[in-house]
């Protein structure tokens, strides 16, 4: 058997490095040749990059995030033979091989395939940056630093404009350096209550950025309208207790998501116009005959929405399987691209969290939203009397662009209507 | 054919060449370096060979002759000399030696550093594989990196192909003899550091410039001195003037002039300078997929690495300034990230030197870019004629210019035209490095009495304490 490094190709005219954001394999996985590796994301694009050969993953280079220079080690994969020149001629290890760059720092792209193997079990440092004391630069001034203080930054993979200057002129001295790479000013004793002047920067990259793109986008674009309604999940409750402590073994617990999805699968069969993808670039509405559900997940890295295919043709099981398989790739950061995109609606829930009222963000391009808040036991009046029932208010947002308020509010209705009367659910057409 | 494998080929054995190489080589790096020799090469490239050093060389002996006659004519220090003569050919094979002993000298360290070295012509066939025709036969080189230095040749003009009268900066440094009258075309800095040269020689100079003035990079205060010299030496300069051509019976130039009639000017050489284009042809670089600059330069990133994976270039190729310094401090960076370290090119201190009488230096922003930059400036000069050396050197023409910031007196800028002001760069270059303020130049104790007291002088002028004037 032979190790055969898979490095990153060029992936652009002009493209140093790319950010990793995705791999679809794991350490321990055999790969077929063409199979897809990992995605990677430039300013430009998103590209997939696929295996040249087969063999079995032993290596990934970085986690999900962090950035990729153009030439260096992205996948180590174990092959029958011998392996390949590459590897057989590998870099010599430099006498002093450049430390790992502080990822999140616009760190220039190290181009040269120098990682020697074992560097790839070092930790990496912590993805928080430091702001260390000194008058903050103002913006537009160049980091200022003699040449032997930026070759030292740049051997240490820190961004000099993230470090602040206490010499003349703003001037980055070795002991600002010092100080920056220890982690800013070690606070001394103190007494009493005292001002918190520390600023932590912390740069928007990845996941986050690519959130804070797409929520800002949609709020842009989409008209939103919020729509709140409470529904009496007293039946629903009991029905579903009821099917947990009679399922069997090999059967997922169920939450009240495959509920839920199920409800929309039955509504948006009358209101095909909530199932929706509106292109507002192209005018073009694309009704979607199969319900994808999309189902936000909080995960360690932010919102993720992984996506149940064809709900209309799952049964209430077979939902809460797929939601409890996709929910926990997703927080284990293996979800592959298929399996995050494609939705038609989506359901957001906070669980016990989940408040009383909330106004979601629209998952452009789709219209719909449904936000799930918490349940509460509440004395209703029946007519006769006030008896306790178990509520839970849907918060839902539309795009008013495409959805009038009178057949968003009829779509609501529907959904409560059903979840009301569970029977109903599975009442065939 | 034979093959060999090198972890690094570098194409061409100039300045960046070499540098790049023996920095390799030092690094443990397995490199090969390809160097064709030839006319106006060989190890050191144009700089050592038809360059920078050939021309100090001869810029040093013109000023000797000159100073010898002037010593003849007016005995200004009260020194008699019969009439000086010189001999020529002996300058001319003084300056071969001075080329010698450092090309010599690169062979030697390239040696020590394990450079193995192929005299050949190379013609890359992709960018990993390099044919070069050695004396001992065709040899194939396989690299995983690939260094560009093939460097750049003189730019003719349309109506003056070279050939004959009509030379380049490579023949002018190697005449038979100092030509009675020499026409030059363009008035950059090779075109007057040779001018300059051979009119202290006792040739006839004239020179024409396209531009309004000469030495166009330069601006119109540092250029002032120059051209108060070149009147004094006899040099007709010609602005706003184009070569057409030479006259049918080829003994003079034909030069237009805006506003007036055309002019013929009897030239024995014409020395063309009007530029230099990068060194592309004939090495196979049609075959690598290299993006070029519009004006046809390799271009490179912030690493010197090209469009293409592991291959990178460095010097003139790579396009202006096209100047040695530049050239060694890439090759030094590229040999250091093939050896696995994290580099970039930084060129915002560049000094650049214009070894004209007076010599012009200059580092980092005139007062004019830095106020286009957007900057408050303070800008102060502080004039030779008020310094000491200067005055024992017989040479008081030119100043150092400061250039700051006003709010915090960071020094942007380093100017100077003056006697010797070559040397001052090593000190303008590390001011700038370093981030010195005027406080600190000007709370540097300077030697007196030296010519480096104006750069002393000339901070504390800009903080409105000079003391020397």
């Amino acid at each position: 058997m032979g190790i055969r490094i898979i490095k990153l190709p060029d992936v652009g005219e002009g493209v140093a490095e790319a950010e990793l954001v995705e791999w679809h394999v794991a350490v321990g996985q055999s790969v077929l040749e063409d199979q897809i590796l990992a995605a990677v994301m430039t300013d430009k694009a998103t590209v997939e990059i696929p295996s040249p050969v087969a063999g079995t993953v032993v290596a990934l280079a970085g986690e999900v995030g962090s950035t990729v220079a153009v030439g260096s080690e992205l996948v180590r994969l174990e092959v029958p033979g011998e392996g390949d020149q590459e590897v057989a001629a590998a870099p010599r290890e430099a006498k002093s091989p450049a430390a790992a760059p502080v990822p999140l720092a616009a760190s220039p792209p190290q181009r040269m395939p120098s990682p020697a193997p074992e560097r790839r079990a070092e930790p990496r440092p912590a993805p928080v940056l430091r702001a260390t004391v000194g008058p903050p630069r103002p913006p537009g001034e160049k980091p200022l630093a003699s040449p032997a203080v930026r070759r030292r930054a740049l051997e240490a993979g820190v961004d000099l404009r993230q470090v602040r200057g206490n010499g003349p002129a703003g001037l980055i001295t070795h002991d600002d350096l010092d100080a920056f790479l220890r982690g800013g000013v070690q606070p001394g004793p103190v007494r009493g209550r005292v001002a918190n002047t520390h600023v932590d920067s912390i740069k928007v990259v990845g996941l986050r950025r690519r959130i804070a793109q797409r929520m800002a986008e949609s709020k842009r674009r989409a008209a939103h309208f919020a729509y709140v309604e409470e529904v009496d999940v007293t039946e629903l409750e009991e029905l579903r207790a009821k099917l947990n402590g009679d399922k069997r073994a090999d059967q997922p617990r169920l939450t009240l998501m495959p509920f839920l999805m199920q409800a929309v699968v039955r509504a948006v069969a009358d209101f095909p116009e909530m199932n929706a993808l509106y292109d507002d670039e192209a005018d073009v509405i694309e009704r979607y005959g199969g319900v994808h559900i999309g189902v936000a997940t909080q995960t360690d890295a932010g919102l993720m929405v992984p996506v149940v295919r064809h709900c209309e043709a799952l049964s209430l099981w077979e939902m809460a399987a797929e939601v409890q398989r996709l929910a926990q790739a997703a927080r284990e950061g293996h979800a592959n691209r298929n399996e995050l995109s494609g939705s038609t609606i989506t359901i957001t829930s906070l669980g016990a969290l989940g408040g009383i009222v909330s106004t979601p963000v629209i998952n452009r391009p789709e219209v719909a939203i449904i936000g799930v808040n918490k349940e509460v036991v509440r004395p209703v009046w029946n007519e006769r009397a006030f008896v306790p029932r178990t509520m839970m208010n849907l918060s839902s947002s539309f795009d008013h662009r495409v959805i009038d308020g009178y057949n968003a509010a009829r779509f609501i209705q529907r959904i409560k209507g059903l979840i009301e009367a569970p029977a109903t659910l599975f009442l065939e057409p | 054919m034979a093959e060999i494998a090198a972890k690094v080929l570098v194409v061409g054995g100039g300045p960046g060449g070499y540098v790049t190489a023996i920095r390799a080589g030092q690094l443990g790096l397995d490199v090969l370096l390809a160097e064709q020799g030839g006319r106006d090469g060989g190890l050191g490239g144009t700089c050592l060979n038809v360059g920078c050093i050939p021309s100090k060389a001869l810029i040093h002996a013109a000023e000797a002759f000159h100073h010898a006659t002037e010593q003849a004519q007016s005995a200004p220090l009260g020194i008699t000399v019969d009439k000086p003569r010189i001999d020529f050919p002996r300058t001319i094979e003084w300056k071969d030696g001075v080329v010698g002993r450092l090309t010599g000298g690169v062979g030697t360290l390239l040696k020590r550093h394990g450079v193995k070295i192929l005299q050949g012509h190379a013609e890359m066939l992709d960018g990993k594989s390099c044919r070069v025709e050695t004396d001992t036969g065709p040899q194939i080189v396989r690299a995983e990196h690939v260094v560009l230095a093939t460097g750049s040749v003189a730019m003719a003009l349309p109506g003056l192909p070279f050939g004959g009268k009509v030379i380049s900066s490579t023949e002018a440094l190697s005449l038979a003899a100092v030509p009675e009258r020499l026409a030059v075309v363009g008035a950059g800095y090779i075109g007057l550091e040779l001018g300059i040269a051979y009119a202290k020689l006792g040739a006839k100079v004239t020179v024409i410039e396209a531009e309004t003035r000469i030495l166009p990079a330069y601006d119109a205060d540092l250029v002032r001195p120059v051209a108060r010299r070149l009147q004094a030496l006899g040099v007709e300069s010609l602005t706003g003037a184009r070569a057409a051509g030479l006259s049918d019976d080829g003994k003079s130039l034909l030069v237009d002039q805006e506003g007036a009639e055309r002019r013929t000017i009897v030239a024995d050489k014409v020395l063309v300078a009007t530029g230099r284009r990068a060194r592309l042809e004939g090495f196979g670089l049609e075959r690598l997929d290299l993006n070029l600059s519009s004006d046809r330069f390799v271009q490179i990133d912030e690493h010197c690495a090209t469009s293409m994976r592991n291959v990178w270039a460095v010097g003139d190729l790579t396009g202006e300034p096209m100047l040695a310094h530049r050239a060694m401090a890439q090759g030094v960076v590229v040999a250091e990230q093939i050896a696995g370290h994290r580099r970039v090119f930084e060129g915002n201190v560049i000094p650049a030197v214009c070894f004209t009488d007076p010599e012009i230096v200059t580092v980092g922003l005139s007062p004019e870019q830095a106020r286009k930059a957007g900057r408050e400036v303070l800008t102060a000069q502080f004039p030779f004629q008020a310094n000491g050396r200067a005055l024992t050197l017989r040479a008081d023409e030119g100043f150092v210019r400061m250039t700051a910031r006003a709010d915090n007196h960071l020094v942007l800028g380093i100017a100077a035209v003056g006697p010797g002001v070559s040397e001052l760069s090593a000190a303008f270059g590390l001011a700038l490095e370093m981030g010195a303020r005027l406080e600190d130049i000007a709370g540097t104790i300077h030697a007196h009495p030296t010519l480096g007291e104006a750069f002393h002088e000339a901070s504390l002028r800009a903080l409105g304490e000079a003391l020397h004037i």
